[in-house]
């Protein structure tokens, strides 16, 4: 291997990296506030490339329906748990954001759909079908439990996964898509060159990242969901109720999820069932910053990355065995170094 | 009448921990419970809060709260300091006040402003220690900041868990002027206190919780003065200086 192929496998690396750190954000985040493991972050990726190039196609993507389906769903979800204390504001809301919503972005969407739009029309709507979904979700499946162990949590996301790969399959089929880049521009350093989409992949991780950090560091809103991870009797004791920090929660694990599928849809071939390998990758690097520090998360999904594309090059049917191996000495020095890490709750 | 429990049954599990208890707390007064270690003054506080799931009626200024959860309950005008306290340590003293704001995050941030210098005026060591980790404090600081930062959601009633718990006897009494100048605010109190002479001292009325049930009550100068109080609970507790 010579130094420009290492190169190559370094940027290959680092822009796999980059969608990677994205979602182990997503996973801390999600954890850290409502201690559910987000197993169907991959489904958010999925849905969100196959959205995004069912939209670069002209074609009306089939998630809206699921869309529309999930805010019916979290509507009735949401009427049930108001039983005893409806306010009307209380009541308004709740339909504007499941079923007004959804409405609107379904009849956009059938609008718009084979229009030219252009690549950022397209992205927002695709971010607007689908991150909606999470939030979604959490009221449906996360929300009643939000008392329940981690393991009863883990197990309803395990569930959720595999609902929403199984409604993939019948939303999208069993074809695997791939959208067209962002850009053609190609950049030339050296005899090295750099490819349009990585820039666009790396500067929107950049872009998200800064956003979360200037939304957890300056906004009510990110202090109390700050504040609900720290201490959840706490939050609630000041009036941040556990469902709306949930909701948040869930929303910007929606956000990135899309967005992290709009960014892989042009590098790759994206079936309704490949996300659950790319999540798995975040979730390794999740595990490393120990669900807790963001920017160890986000630096071990870089080397996840790296590692991937350099297996990829050497022994490439191995490659998925080698970037889930790189978890085990971490694990070890973890378990070593703590060994009771049980739910305190 | 602004909190109204009563018949309040509470247990953990299948253990009854309150049997039949009811209390009643008027506006602008200060009302205290006072009862030995594991007598479920606690779980008294944390029923009424919402924090714990009991049966019985609970009413907040004629309202019935009894099905709300906390969120709601704060909102509907009541706080709760508890035995733990419970703070944000890795927030800033400023934020854990803001966030104790968070049901007024609709109105103007200078409104909320003023609210927060209110709070200082009370703690004004809280001021100088604004930008410092709230999980760096000292045990009074830390007592203040979950009293400034209750009172941030301007509560009619606030209930207070054994707030000289692990205090030296001068920070006991600035927290005792304090919680004796909040009822001139008509701020209501329910107070819990293993400090029963300093908590007799400020009270209007006293209540008396053994093992789960109320088994004396009256107004404070009386409760102070009965016998059975006198032995149990003020014979052998340390005298407090007095609030000014
Ligand atoms: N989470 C719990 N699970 C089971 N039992 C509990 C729990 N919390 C409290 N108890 C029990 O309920 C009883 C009342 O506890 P509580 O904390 O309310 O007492 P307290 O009057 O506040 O005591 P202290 O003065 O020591 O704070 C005790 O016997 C205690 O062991
Ligand atoms: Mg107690």
């Amino acid at each position: 291997m010579d130094a420009d192929i290492a190169l190559i496998l370094l940027q290959d690396g680092v822009v796999n990296g980059a969608v990677y750190a994205l979602l182990a954000l997503s996973l801390v985040l999600v954890f850290s506030v409502t201690r559910v493991i987000l197993i169907p972050q991959g489904e958010f990726v999925a849905y969100g490339a196959l959205t995004y190039a069912a939209l670069d196609a002209g074609k009306v993507p089939g998630s809206i329906w699921m869309l529309g389906l999930l805010g019916v769903a979290a509507c009735l979800a949401g009427l049930w748990s108001m039983r005893h204390h409806a306010s009307r504001g209380a009541v308004l809301r709740l339909l504007a954001g499941t079923l007004l919503l959804p409405a609107v972005v379904i009849g956009v969407t059938l609008l718009l759909a084979g229009r030219a739009i252009g690549v950022a029309g397209e992205a927002v709507l695709t971010v607007l079908i689908v991150a909606p979904m999470a939030p979604y979700l959490y009221d449906i499946a996360f929300k009643p439990l939000a008392e329940a162990s981690v393991l009863t949590l883990l197990i309803a996301a395990v569930g959720t996964h595999l609902a929403l790969m199984g409604v993939g399959l019948v939303l999208f089929g069993p074809e695997g898509f791939r959208a067209t880049a962002f850009s053609d521009a190609v950049l030339s350093i050296g005899s090295q060159t750099i490819q349009g989409q990585s820039i666009w992949v790396v500067a929107s991780t950049a872009t998200t990242m800064l956003a979360l950090y200037l939304f957890f560091g300056f906004t009510l809103f990110g202090k109390a969901l700050h504040a609900t991870a720290v201490n959840r009797l706490g939050a609630r004791l000041v009036g941040i109720s556990t469902a709306l920090s949930g909701r948040i929660a869930f929303g910007l694990a929606g956000v990135i999820g899309a967005m992290g599928g709009i960014l892989v849809a042009p590098l790759t071939t994206v079936y309704y069932d490949s996300g659950f390998l790319i999540g798995l990758k975040g979730f390794v690097a999740a595990i490393v910053g120990g669900m807790v520090s963001y920017p160890l998360a986000a630096l071990a999904a870089v080397l996840v990355g790296v590692v991937e594309s350099f297996s990829t090059f050497w022994a490439s049917a191995f490659k998925e065995v080698i970037v889930f191996t790189v978890i085990l000495p971490v694990l070890l020095v973890r378990s070593l170094r703590s060994p009771v890490a049980e739910d305190e709750e | 009448m602004i909190l109204a429990a009563t018949g309040l049954h509470v247990g953990y599990g299948g253990a009854a921990v309150l049997h039949d208890v009811s209390i009643q707390v008027g506006r602008g007064q200060i009302i205290t419970v006072i009862g030995p270690n594991g007598a479920g003054k606690t779980t008294l506080l944390n029923a009424i809060m919402g924090v714990h799931e009991g049966r019985g009626s609970l009413q907040l200024a004629g309202k019935d709260i009894g099905r709300l959860p906390v969120e709601a309950r704060v909102r509907a005008g009541m706080s709760l300091v508890p035995e733990k306290r419970e703070l944000f340590g890795s927030l800033p003293v400023e934020d854990n006040l803001r966030l104790g704001g968070f049901r007024f995050r609709h109105e103007p941030a200078l409104a909320r402003r003023r609210q927060l210098d209110e709070v200082y005026a009370l703690f004004p060591r809280l001021r100088e220690r604004r930008k410092q980790l709230a999980g760096t404090l000292s045990g009074g600081e830390r007592q203040m900041l979950a009293m400034g930062r209750a009172l941030m959601s301007r509560p009619d009633l606030l209930m207070l868990d054994e707030p000289s718990l692990g205090l030296a006897p001068l920070i006991v009494r600035e927290i005792f002027t304090i919680i004796a100048d909040l009822r001139a605010r008509s701020v209501a109190i329910l107070l819990v206190e293993q400090n029963a002479r300093a908590a007799l001292q400020i009270a209007n009325y006293g209540y008396v919780l053994e093992t789960g049930r109320v088994t004396l009550q009256g107004a404070s100068a009386e409760l102070a003065a009965d016998p059975r109080v006198v032995e149990t609970y003020l014979g052998i507790a340390k005298a407090v200086p007095a609030p000014v």
